[in-house]
């Protein structure tokens, strides 16, 4: 540990703290901007400036380490002079549309300019023109508001290792923009949506549809459309952030009320498909096992039917199809549980209720900038004769809908989803976080394998933060070995293992993986509120796992709801229907289209 | 990932295959490409993602960071004028801007007839002759721009 004083506060840190994570700790804080505390410092604004006592020189706090002693001053006429040209050397390359910007009142750049009192611009307007680019369905890369902090670059490159971004040229022509400046939409961008997260500013952000939901909410006479509802299992752990309260709070029931009074007919939850989609992959996983013990494990290796790798996370599926196509037989071909709500409402539900599936218009409210590209991914997402999902809003375009529409959401009575395709299982709603749908597969395979219900169906080593998480199973004397990675930078030490395995004839170091592209799973996904680091993170899990603790069935397969849909509708998990409504398949895409 | 369709020079392939091993070497390769192609295709950037495993989108990053790098075909002659400080300072942007005046290009474009194009480089290394602009591998220094039709004429007829 070393000893230091912030402003005079004596502090001790772990060796190597920098002077920002020394200040935190002494509950001072300093301005930053680049920085976050998901990525390595990269020292580019020169907001978190300090000085230490005895010294006139001027250090980036988030990137200079403490040593002993050390006498830290965060605060002077200097230091803040030293801030506010900063701030007027950003704002002098900036937009002033700040009422029209989709970071109104959510920009750190304007938290900053309003904390400084900047009044006056001294310094030349020179705002750049470069088209936006809207080449995706998911973001939008508007790099006229970019002011060069670097996270997207960071995090594109760093967290996720997806290179769809980096700064090209130098100096005043510097621009975000993929490899020889080509759209967005052509380049390796998996549609993450991570980077519209961490950006400060509105430089890149969800592709708002909430225009077209009003649309089809109000239509009337003949042309009324029926407008059914799903809601995402991380999106209920994090709502509540964008109406000010703490992460992790739950608000499962206030949305489905809030969803009602913005005049949907139906109000539907993805933790019934989430339920569904573990009946259709873990009877996927049993069956690919049974040949597996029947073959062997390496010729299962070698087929590639085994490890089976989970198929929920679109961004996921669009990087593998890019970048490890070798590995689409190894695909679960379950379609994530958007897609399954999206054909059960339009199919099943459309049925039941007798209405008429050509005027039924599907919403989904996701977690998830990628799941926007996913409901038109390919053929297989038009499974019911229509499109399964119509639109899909994000947590965070949700948020601005419910304001919108005036509901004092905090104080809204809870209410129920709808029957059949609302009520669910504790393991539906773990899909939100890392680990849970590997966790869910697990209590519903022990089940089809031995008949047997589990006595203990927390399998606690697959939760939690670590980058890839590994566990080993005992189901009727087979050794289950399975692995959990989340945040794309860390899935390729696991696929790495998989095809060295692979190529040398050896058996696969796991039967099954799950991979989720963002850090921490869904409950971290690119379209939730913002400001996510760790710690929310962390409680925003907490919460996801609460909820499944507090469930009435904890395993996919004792959803009544489920055995109901099966009884009625899809005879049994893989079956014909199954593979007809439930099923997708992949295909190797080029890096760069031509 | 499809890879750029373009041949490669032995040479330049076991070039490439030594230098993609070593640290810092993308700056090399980069070099050696240019020399053969006079410029970096998109196409030999992307062959060259592929055999290092370097990302295209951080080779473009390096390509676009250094002026003497060039993403577009050049002209027969190639027109360096310097925009160095000794040269800015004496007029370079004068010879620049009656450069691509006569020329009726862009700096990084190439005329019509294939013959020129017109690049900024900073500093030529011969400040003490500036303002300096080298075509090919001539150099010519204490330029006015009344001088320029003439220099220019001179390589039409080459």
């Amino acid at each position: 540990m070393v000893n230091v004083k912030v402003n005079g506060i004596p502090v001790q840190v772990a060796e190597g703290s920098t002077m920002l994570e020394a200040a935190k700790k002494a509950h001072v804080k300093i301005p930053t901007l680049c920085y976050n505390p998901d990525l390595s410092p990269w020292a580019a604004c020169g907001i978190c400036v300090v000085k230490v006592e005895g010294s006139n020189k001027m250090l980036r706090s988030c990137c200079t380490p403490v040593s002993e002693g050390m006498s830290i001053i965060t605060n002077d006429a200097d230091l803040v002079q030293t801030r506010r040209t900063v701030i007027e050397l950003i704002l002098s390359t900036h937009p002033d549309d700040c009422l029209f910007c989709p970071r109104n009142q959510s920009c750190e750049l304007q938290t900053l300019a309003q904390e400084f009192g900047i009044r006056e611009q001294p310094y030349k307007k020179m705002v750049r023109d470069i088209p936006t680019d809207t080449s995706t369905n998911s973001l939008i890369l508007n790099p006229s508001k970019c002011i060069r902090c670097g996270r997207c670059v960071e995090v594109c490159q760093e967290m996720q290792g997806v290179w769809a971004i980096e700064f090209l040229g130098r100096g005043e022509s510097i621009r975000i923009a993929p490899a020889a400046d080509v759209k967005l939409g052509d380049s390796p961008c998996i549609k993450c949506g991570q980077c519209s997260a961490h950006c400060p500013v509105g430089a890149i952000y969800e592709n708002d549809q909430t225009s077209l939901v009003w649309d089809a909410l109000m239509k009337e006479g003949p042309d009324a459309k029926i407008c059914a509802v799903q809601i995402a299992p991380a999106v209920r752990v994090a709502l509540a952030e964008s109406f000010g309260l703490p992460p992790g709070t739950d608000l499962t029931g206030k949305i489905y009320t809030a969803l009602r009074r913005l005049g949907f007919d139906a109000v539907f939850d993805t933790n019934f498909s989430a339920d569904l989609t573990i009946m259709e992959e873990g009877t996927e996983f049993v069956h690919r096992l049974t040949g597996a013990l029947k073959a062997g494990m390496r010729q299962a290796t070698a087929d590639r039917s085994l490890p089976l790798i989970t198929s929920c996370c679109p961004a996921w599926v669009d990087y593998m199809e890019k970048y490890y196509s070798d590995m689409i037989p190894n695909f679960s071909t379950a379609k994530s549980p958007q897609q399954m709500m999206g054909v059960m409402i339009k199919t099943y539900w459309a049925a039941k209720a007798k209405v008429d599936p050509a005027k039924i218009y599907s919403v989904s409210i996701m977690p998830c900038t990628a799941k926007k590209f996913e409901n038109g991914r390919d053929e297989s997402m038009y499974s019911s004769g229509y499109k399964d999902v119509d639109v899909t809003l994000t947590t965070r375009e949700l948020a601005r809908m419910i304001k919108q529409a005036g509901i004092d959401f905090l104080n809204l009575p809870d209410s129920q989803p709808d029957s059949p395709l609302g009520p669910y299982s504790g393991a539906g709603v773990i899909f939100g976080a890392t680990g849970g749908v590997m966790e869910a597969a697990l209590r519903t395979a022990y089940f089809l394998v031995t008949k047997e219900e589990l006595k203990d169906v927390n399998f606690t080593a697959v939760r939690g933060l670590s980058g890839i998480k590994e566990a080993t199973v005992h189901i009727n004397g087979i050794e289950l070995r399975v692995a959990a990675a989340h945040q794309m930078g860390n899935i390729a030490t696991v696929l790495e293992e998989v095809r060295k395995a692979r190529a040398e004839g050896r058996e696969t170091p796991w039967h099954f993986i799950e991979v989720m592209a963002c850090r921490g799973g869904c409950i971290g996904g690119g379209g939730q509120p913002y400001g996510a680091t760790d710690e929310v993170r962390k409680l925003r899990m907490r919460s996801i796992y609460d909820h499944d603790e507090k469930s009435e069935y904890r395993c996919s397969h004792d959803n009544p709801y489920i055995k109901q849909i099966y009884a009625e509708f899809l005879e049994k998990p893989g079956s014909h229907r199954s593979h007809e409504l439930l099923h997708t398949h992949y295909v190797e895409k080029p890096l760069y289209l031509k | 990932m499809v890879a750029g369709d373009i041949e490669f020079s032995n040479e330049l392939q076991s070039y490439i295959d030594e230098w993609s091993k070593k640290e810092g070497g993308l700056v090399m390769m980069l070099h050696r490409i240019q020399n053969e192609f006079g410029y970096v295709p998109r196409a030999a950037a992307e062959k060259l993602s592929l055999i290092s495993g370097i990302p295209l989108a951080k080779i473009y990053g390096v390509i676009t960071f250094y002026h003497f790098f060039k993403t577009t075909k050049p002209g027969k002659h190639r027109i360096a004028v310097c925009l160095g400080t000794a040269c800015y300072l004496k007029g370079g942007q004068d010879l620049l801007e009656e450069t691509c005046s006569i020329l009726s290009i862009e700096p990084d474009e190439m005329t019509d007839d294939g013959l020129f194009s017109v690049d900024e480089v900073r500093c030529l290394g011969c400040c003490g002759l500036a303002p300096v602009l080298m075509i090919d591998n001539e150099v010519y220094g204490k330029l006015t721009k009344e001088q320029l039709p003439g220099i220019i004429a001179k390589y039409r007829s080459l």
